[in-house]
């Protein structure tokens, strides 16, 4: 019972940051219709340039706030000088420009810092909380997501801006015509996205970190934005928490090995019954 | 109805590719007037709305002037400070926001809190039905009501120019009425300039006080609605009827 | 570039006008699809042998890996190119023939090669039959997304079932390299070479001559247009499952003759960065046409090679050269798309077309 508890609260937690992932592919994919591959490189490396930050400054937080901004940097120059002139193209294209982004920096990343694995520890210490299976790192992932997607969801529905960047994400020439500068809805989207990426990056690669860390988080991040379906927000961080606890349970009953096979049945049996995710609004298509 | 033009077209060309969409057109309207593009499927209408507002780049060598300032080529995103606001085909409505987004959509451009405020007010005096279903997703509106927030929308904007294509698209004969008695209300009142794109010829002469008519892309009649409708010989030409 | 072309007398019109001229169905005249196929087979084969005896053998080595490559490729080409179903998991299949590969000769070693080949490609094809009628119904990213993870799942297997696959070693076998009647004319590497390119020419045949037929033309209907195709009275799901079928096929006959070529089998060889290499050496090479695989194939080869002789030439360190190759590839992936969508196969045909028209 107490392996399932803690396999539960593992579960949760790294289901918070494959929700988070999962999140920012949706913001994007909702916006430009683009399945950013790139993304796990993306927040590589603004993990890497928090590194740098912190290895000079001594400072994790510091080292934190740079990946965030550093995310969002290279998310709004992917969209505006990468993606913004391939638009409406063919979508193998897009995944093509996208993939090669991610081989790309991928490569950077390891000339810059090498491929060896630096240690990079987590924002708190290892401290037991001998009452709860929970460690303070788990806490910690749960209450940064919480927040990120609470702080989406507030600046979407309540605010002129979220208003314009839903305009112009569904429907681009109305919003025009009203006035809201698309292009630059989309440039801060992707933006928006990147900065959610390099924060799951951030909890993602405690403890080491190295040129392909991202890797297998990616492939569940993927997983959970497309079992929410990849029109829904929520879906990704539904999506997320399933994939998290369900193969936390793969991990701790049958073998960590699997987790990536398991990752596929889950998605394959989803999108078997609903092929465009859990909680997609996608209509029919009129023919 | 004043004599000064509001909106100056001149030599207005597109091209789709290397097919040419409008050539050279040459129009004119006044201040106050409520105006008809006319013309069979193909004509051009939609399209000399759509590059009037930028979302159709404009060929070099043409003018588009709102009130004296030209905004040729400028982007569509700017046409409303310009004074300038399209209805697309089929109304532009986006569905998976709710009435009140759309509407506040259209009026988020302006900086003063108070006259968006104000706006929305006015915009639901116009469109009483809309006031229930205010909060509701715009998808589950009906035809005619989805037509109102289109029109709110870019009412919103406070344009002097106010582009409308094919308005009546799918609504019944009496909710059609209703909008064009509500569009010349409008201009009594403020001085609203419309220009109406539509493909029943007859219904929009009875209401429009001048028309324009395209075919394959250029003007080839011009002249007050009663001109236009007395003309047998052009109407069966290009309007059908 | 191609927007100029455009202008002038666009290039459809040529080419109706060429086919209108040449009949559609061969009359006696012009060989059947398939004979003309297998005598251009043969000739490549030709050349390549000749090829092998001019070049030094680390050129062996890359002949043999660009001839696998291509089949991996081509058999992409169908998946991808004809049939628009995007699969990023390529590489898993590529897995299951080289560990099929290598159990066999491990458990059942007097089996010869042909026959190891086709298992090779009997099991393929059962995975093909599996993922294919799993995925039939996705689309797009989600089919992207699924096949994700069928390219970093399956090579897990290796891992899971260590006494069987070998964990994270691998397996390692040995396959008798020429026989003992040439040893003295080819070299062991040279002979598995042809042997590859032999097995990998006669199932280019077999692709080609598929293309061109019903199943090419259902695949493409389907490709442009799948509810289109499906009222055309084309058995959408069927095609699709094929598609995938043939290109596991491929994919797994590949994987064996790498497994035959290094006689090993390792997880690691099958990463992700495989299954993406593959797709995107598609792209760089032209997608809808088998000769796309052809500069695919040579771009991943001479590309990695290139790279390292650049890095090994400029005295970089080993963490700058190692990584040279891929920041070389994905920035060439990046220019492709953005300056040149239709691929190597498509600027040539525009060059052709240039050409003609002089």
């Amino acid at each position: 019972m107490n392996q399932f508890i803690s396999l539960t609260f593992e579960g949760v937690a790294n289901g918070a940051i494959y929700a988070a992932l999962g999140l920012s592919l949706v913001i994007i994919y909702q916006a430009t219709r683009v399945v950013n591959f790139a993304q796990p490189a993306l927040a590589l490396i603004a993990v890497y340039v928090a590194y740098t930050v912190t290895q000079a400054t001594g400072s994790y937080w510091l080292g934190f706030a740079s990946a965030m901004l550093g995310g969002t940097l290279l998310g709004m120059l992917t969209e505006r000088l990468l993606v913004r002139p391939v638009q409406g193209k063919s979508q193998l294209n897009a995944i093509i420009l996208t993939l090669g982004l991610l081989l790309a920096l991928q490569g950077v990343a390891g000339m810059i810092w090498g491929n060896l694995q630096h240690s990079f520890p987590p924002p708190m210490s290892f401290r037991d909380l001998a009452a709860v299976p929970i460690s303070p790192e788990e806490i910690f992932s749960l209450a940064a997501v919480a927040v990120v997607a609470v702080a989406l969801f507030l600046l979407y529905r309540l605010t002129p801006l979220g208003l314009r960047m839903r305009a112009a994400a569904f429907r681009p020439e109305s919003a025009r015509l009203s006035g809201v500068r698309v292009g630059l809805m989309l440039t801060t989207g992707w933006g928006i996205a990147s900065a959610i990426g390099a924060l799951a990056g951030m909890l993602a690669v405690p403890p080491l970190l190295s040129p392909t860390v991202l890797d297998a988080v990616f492939v569940y991040g993927i997983a959970a934005a497309v079992l929410g379906g990849l029109d829904n927000p929520f879906g990704a961080l539904a999506g997320g928490m399933v994939m998290g606890v369900g193969l936390s349970y793969v991990s701790g009953y049958v073998g960590s090995e699997l987790t990536t096979l398991a990752a596929l049945v889950i998605l394959i049996v989803v999108l078997s019954l609903r092929p465009a995710g859990l909680f997609s609004r996608s209509t029919v298509r009129k023919v | 109805m004043s004599d000064t033009p509001i909106l100056q077209i001149e030599n207005l060309s597109t091209y789709y590719g290397a097919v040419q969409a409008l050539r050279s057109v040459d129009l004119t309207v006044r201040a106050g007037e409520i105006c008809a593009v006319l013309g069979a499927n193909g004509a051009g209408k939609t399209t000399l709305l759509r590059t009037v507002s930028g979302l159709q780049p404009a060929a070099p060598g043409s003018r588009v002037r709102v009130d004296g300032v030209d905004i040729t080529r400028h982007p569509a995103e700017s046409m409303v400070r310009h004074g300038l606001a399209h209805v697309p085909e089929g109304g532009g409505v986006i569905v998976e926001l709710t009435v009140e987004e759309n509407l506040r959509l259209g009026g988020l451009w302006r900086a003063d809190r108070r006259d968006r405020a104000k706006a929305l007010d006015e915009v639901y005096e116009l469109f009483p039905p809309l006031v229930e279903r205010r909060d509701r997703p715009a998808g589950t509106l009906s035809g005619g009501e989805r037509q109102m927030v289109a029109i709110g929308r870019a009412l919103m904007a406070r344009p002097r120019v106010l582009l409308l294509d094919e308005p009546s698209l799918g609504l019944a004969p009496l909710v059609t009425r209703q909008i064009m008695q509500l569009l010349h209300d409008l201009r009594d009142r403020t001085g609203l300039t419309v220009v109406l794109v539509e493909q029943n010829a007859a219904s929009a002469l009875s209401i429009t006080d001048h028309g324009f008519v395209l075919s394959q892309g250029a003007v080839v009649a011009r002249g007050s609605s009663a001109e236009l409708l007395a003309d047998d010989r052009m109407r069966h030409a290009y309007l059908g009827f | 570039m191609a927007s100029s072309l455009r202008r002038d007398d666009p290039p459809k019109a040529d080419a109706a006008a060429t086919a209108a001229r040449r009949p559609a169905t061969p009359r006696g005249r012009s060989l059947p699809v398939l004979v003309r196929h297998l005598i251009a087979a043969a000739l490549a084969l030709a050349a390549i042998a000749a090829l092998t005896f001019l070049v030094g053998p680390l050129e062996h080595l890359r002949i043999a890996k660009v001839g696998y490559l291509m089949l991996a490729i081509a058999g992409l080409q169908l998946l991808v190119g004809y049939s628009g179903q995007i699969s990023l998991g390529h590489g898993a299949f590529m897995f299951v023939g080289a560990y099929t590969t290598a159990l066999t000769v491990l458990h059942a070693p007097m089996v010869p090669l042909a026959a190891i080949m086709v298992i090779a490609v009997v099991i393929g094809c059962l995975a093909g039959i599996l993922v294919g009628a799993a995925t039939a119904r996705l689309h797009g990213p989600y089919l992207a997304g699924a096949t994700l993870a069928l390219a970093v799942g399956l090579p897990a297997l290796a891992l899971y079932f260590s006494d069987l696959l070998g964990g994270s070693n691998g397996l390692l076998f040995s396959l008798r390299g020429a026989p003992p009647e040439l040893s003295g004319l080819v070299t062991d590497n040279q002979w598995k070479a042809l042997v590859i390119w032999l097995t990998v020419l006669v199932a280019l045949v077999v692709l080609a001559t598929l293309g061109r037929g019903r199943l090419g033309r259902r695949m493409r209907a389907i490709r442009d247009d799948e509810s289109a195709a499906a009222m055309a009275g084309i058995p959408v799901g069927r095609t699709k499952v094929t598609a995938f079928v043939i290109s596991a096929g491929c994919g797994s006959l590949a994987g064996a003759c790498e497994a035959y070529l290094l006689g090993t089998a390792t997880p690691s060889s099958f990463s992700l960065a495989l299954s993406l290499s593959l797709l995107a050496a598609l792209v760089l090479g032209g997608l809808g046409s088998l000769w796309g695989a052809l500069w695919g194939a040579l771009a991943l080869v001479y590309l990695e090679m290139a790279g390292k002789e650049l890095a090994d030439l400029l005295g970089l360190s080993s963490s700058v050269a190692d990584n040279l190759p891929l920041v070389f590839f994905g920035v060439l992936l990046i220019v492709i798309v953005m300056a040149w969508p239709m691929g190597i196969q498509g600027a040539l045909r525009s060059l052709g077309g240039l050409l003609r028209r002089r």
